[in-house]
């Protein structure tokens, strides 16, 4: 009799311990959100979670997921650090029915941190607009994906707008540009890319460091007031975007010739400066604003029923929530390109999607079923190019919202893309990795 | 009645001296050893290997070393962190520019280095002390990151300033599984920390004591201060250093300087509080304690909000994180200074004399 109450409460634990195990079998996509809600990068890590997450309802809710297979997902907290980072990623990379879809580290360190680990568990790595440039060269770096745009690109996007400002790419000669850049992996990224214009064009270029978390910027910007340059670069990322713009009104550096990168232009960044913020221009690869069809649809099946994410609901539409969102239209559809080849209605492997991520092929047709027209950029994407886009808008911030003022801009690839092979080609040397051959791939 | 010492006798001086006298006590560390080195890979799945137990290995090294340096030798440092980042990034430049001296002699010689800057930034010690000097050792802190930062030479001249770590081979066999990696971690961290506790059983380890408990007096009885403040800044560096490299080599695979920021400094500060000051075992107490309970922190409330339904902002847990983390040092510091090394030890004297009570 006490035998059998035990072994029976043993069992009962047992089972209660294991709800998973019936999900095992069941039709799931495991994403790994993998993201940061604390710490002075908090703004945009919680709002690009809660995009992406709202936008795995939405599908789940509108669509029953792709071909009836349901997204699902669990966060782990990474604190924007390296180590947490790969520790989370260890940690969700195996769970799910198939492992772990793909990841989005969301931090240039964390990235790369885990190439080599993605690489070798067959787990793509998406960095959407940050990560390792040269991983746009996909013969190197199969599971890397920096897509939609690189920070080289962009830089080269932004120094032609430059040149439209000044008149012409020839009156850059002899102008002064300066590069307030965060002392991060992220922050050092564009220091090669600029001073290899700088050589083209004739430009000056100065690199001044901001060192993380970039609170303090007094010393930076006197130096800056002294340079008195054409244009300031402003290369940052959470809290030292408000703090450089509050200084720069300080210092009396006019606020139109500051130029962020896209992450230094949300709501998130200039809010908090205030006045001094109004002028500022930065990059984009999305657009912010709610108006877009599938911003509607996220209210009409997710807001709605009450199950956002956003505790906000006035953060619905900023930047970072529909770059979010953008992250999520990427997995979702390099899931649904995936089974295509491999099996509609199945769930995909980490293998299976990354053959889905390297055939993604978006064009205004498309883009219009998603109801993301002028929400995105159009994408292509391919064995050798894993950017798949590199064109870039600028709006600035008239004090109550990001006004867009340019249309698409393309990165020059002529500067660039020998800059990533080569730096690609040192890396497989390095590495002893033999680059594939892309005409050989199906 | 079970760790009675009762009919072992002692007939020879080494028998007497040895670091485990109680047949008990070797057993059990016979016994530890063999699960770590021989039941844990067999057993442990990837995830427990590369996440948990070679970065608590390696940051129990680090702790071992700030131990050696603040426990023992009572000199108050900050740059911990410091040391780890110049054992690491030195570590890469020996396998990058020698490749043909082996992974073990790099890992030796960037922790030499390591020791080499320890020296240096120790001087102050011999002037000032407590505080004063853990001022000191900050600036150390913050200079070798800015070397680092600004020294192209030791990146290589990457562009983002990370560099990613060569794989190790050894004797022609490759260490790159996690099961390797963490194998290579535990043997190193094994050899390193009996070297460790014999050291400071022997007279360098007196020495240092004496100048923690009341330098003058040290200096008074013929303790050399300079040689013994400096040597304890070096062995303590060439742990960090080594502990270091093993961090970029055995487990993370590229390092930033930015990981080797204060924050890092101040928690292998905490391992040893939470641990205990001036004790080896207190260095792998602490180093598993603050490198297990975020974890076990994040699966805890995962499953309270699952069983409950209530979904945690993770915002919450990271910063409970830190809450438990502060009360628990207030709380060391106030009611056990020495440490979880010490009510180890209290439980072990009480576990002599039971069941009796006295």
């Amino acid at each position: 009799m006490k035998r059998s109450t035990i072994s029976l409460a043993c069992a009962a634990l047992a089972a209660a311990g294991f709800p998973g195990s019936a999900a095992a079998q069941a039709k799931e996509q495991f994403v790994p959100a993998n993201f940061y809600w604390v710490g002075p990068y908090a703004p945009g890590g919680s709002g690009i979670a809660g995009g992406m997450l709202d936008y795995f309802k939405m599908v789940n809710a509108r669509d029953g997921g792709v071909n009836g297979v349901k997204f699902t997902w669990e966060k782990c907290e990474t604190e924007y650090n390296n180590a947490r980072g790969v520790e989370c990623y260890e940690r969700s990379k195996k769970k799910g029915p198939t492992g772990a879809t793909l990841i989005h580290p969301l931090s240039t360190g964390i990235t790369y941190s885990l190439i080599e680990k993605g690489t070798q568990d067959k787990i793509p790595i998406v960095s959407v607009g940050y990560g390792r440039t040269d991983a746009a060269d996909g013969r190197v770096f199969p599971y890397v994906f920096p897509i939609i745009t690189t920070y080289w690109s962009q830089n080269t996007a932004k120094i032609k707008y430059m040149g439209q400002l000044a008149g012409g790419m020839d009156k850059l000669k002899g102008k002064k540009i300066v590069n307030l850049y965060h002392g991060s992996a992220y922050g050092k990224e564009t220091i090669p890319v600029l001073d290899a214009q700088a050589k083209i064009y004739g430009f000056q270029v100065t690199h001044i460091e901001v060192s993380h978390p970039g609170n303090e910027q007094q010393a930076q910007w006197l130096q800056i007031r002294q340079i008195k340059p054409d244009w300031v670069i402003l290369r940052g990322w959470g809290v030292m975007n408000p703090t450089a713009l509050k200084a720069a009104q300080r210092a009396g550096y006019p606020r139109e010739k500051i130029i962020g990168v896209w992450w230094s232009g949300a709501e998130e960044d200039v809010i908090p400066a205030g006045d001094a913020a109004k002028g500022y221009i930065a990059a984009g690869f999305n657009v912010s604003g709610s108006n877009y069809p599938v911003v509607q649809d996220i209210q009409k099946h997710v807001y709605a029923k009450g199950q956002g994410e956003m505790e906000d609901k006035s953060r619905v539409g900023s930047i970072y929530y529909n770059r979010g969102v953008v992250f999520g239209i990427l997995t979702v559809e390099s899931v649904r390109k995936a089974q295509e080849r491999y099996g509609k209605g199945q769930p995909m492997t980490g293998e299976q999607v990354r053959w889905g991520l390297e055939n993604l092929n978006m064009d205004d047709a498309y883009l219009k079923k998603l109801g993301a027209t002028g929400f995105m950029q159009k994408l292509k994407v391919s064995c050798a190019d894993h950017e798949g886009g590199g064109q870039v808008k600028f709006q600035q911030w008239d004090g109550k919202q990001w006004k867009v003022i340019t249309d698409w801009i393309s990165s020059d690839q002529t500067i660039v893309r020998p800059m990533i092979e080569a730096s690609a080609a040192q890396y497989a040397k390095e590495k002893g990795i033999t680059p594939r051959d892309c005409s050989k791939e199906k | 009645m079970l760790y009675r010492e009762a009919g072992q006798f002692k007939s020879t001086y080494a028998e007497d001296q040895q670091i485990f006298p109680i047949r008990q006590d070797r057993v059990a560390m016979v016994a530890l050893l063999a699960v770590a080195f021989v039941l844990v890979p067999l057993m442990a799945n990837q995830y427990w290997l590369s996440a948990i137990l070679t970065p608590l290995l390696i940051f129990a090294l680090a702790a071992l070393g700030l131990n050696i340096l603040t426990g023992y030798a009572g000199q108050l440092s900050l740059g911990t962190a410091a040391f780890m980042a110049v054992g690491a990034f030195m570590a890469y430049n020996f396998v990058l520019r020698m490749p043909w001296l082996g992974v073990i002699p790099s890992f030796v010689l960037a922790g030499l280095c390591a020791a080499a800057v320890g020296v240096v930034f120790g001087l102050p010690s011999l002037r000032i002390k407590g505080f004063y000097l853990a001022v000191a050792t900050l600036a150390c802190q913050f200079f070798v990151l800015w070397v680092i930062q600004r020294w192209g030479w030791i990146t290589n001249n990457s562009a983002s300033g990370v560099i990613t770590a060569q794989k190790m081979e050894i004797l022609g066999y490759a260490f790159d599984t996690p099961v390797t990696k963490y194998l290579l971690t535990l043997a190193l961290v094994a050899a390193m920390a009996l070297l460790a506790k014999n050291l400071m059983r022997s007279e360098t380890g007196r020495a240092f004591m004496a100048v923690r408990d009341m330098d003058v007096a040290a200096d008074v009885i013929g303790i050399r201060m300079m040689h013994t403040k400096l040597l304890a800044f070096a062995i303590s560096s060439f742990y960090c250093g080594v502990a270091g490299a093993m961090y970029a080599f055995c487990y993370l695979g590229t390092v930033e300087p930015e990981a080797f920021n204060l924050d890092l400094s101040f928690r292998v500060l905490f391992m040893i509080i939470i641990g205990g000051v001036g004790s080896i075992l207190g260095s792998f107490i602490g180093a598993a304690f603050i490198t297990l309970l975020p974890i076990l922190l994040s699966v805890l409330f995962a499953g309270i909000s699952h069983l409950l339904g209530v979904e945690i902002p993770h915002a919450v847990i990271s910063n409970l994180e830190l809450i438990i983390f502060g009360s628990l040092i207030v709380f060391f510091l106030i009611v056990e200074p020495h440490g979880l090394a010490r009510l180890w030890q209290i439980g072990k004297e009480k576990l002599r004399l039971w069941p009796f009570p006295h």
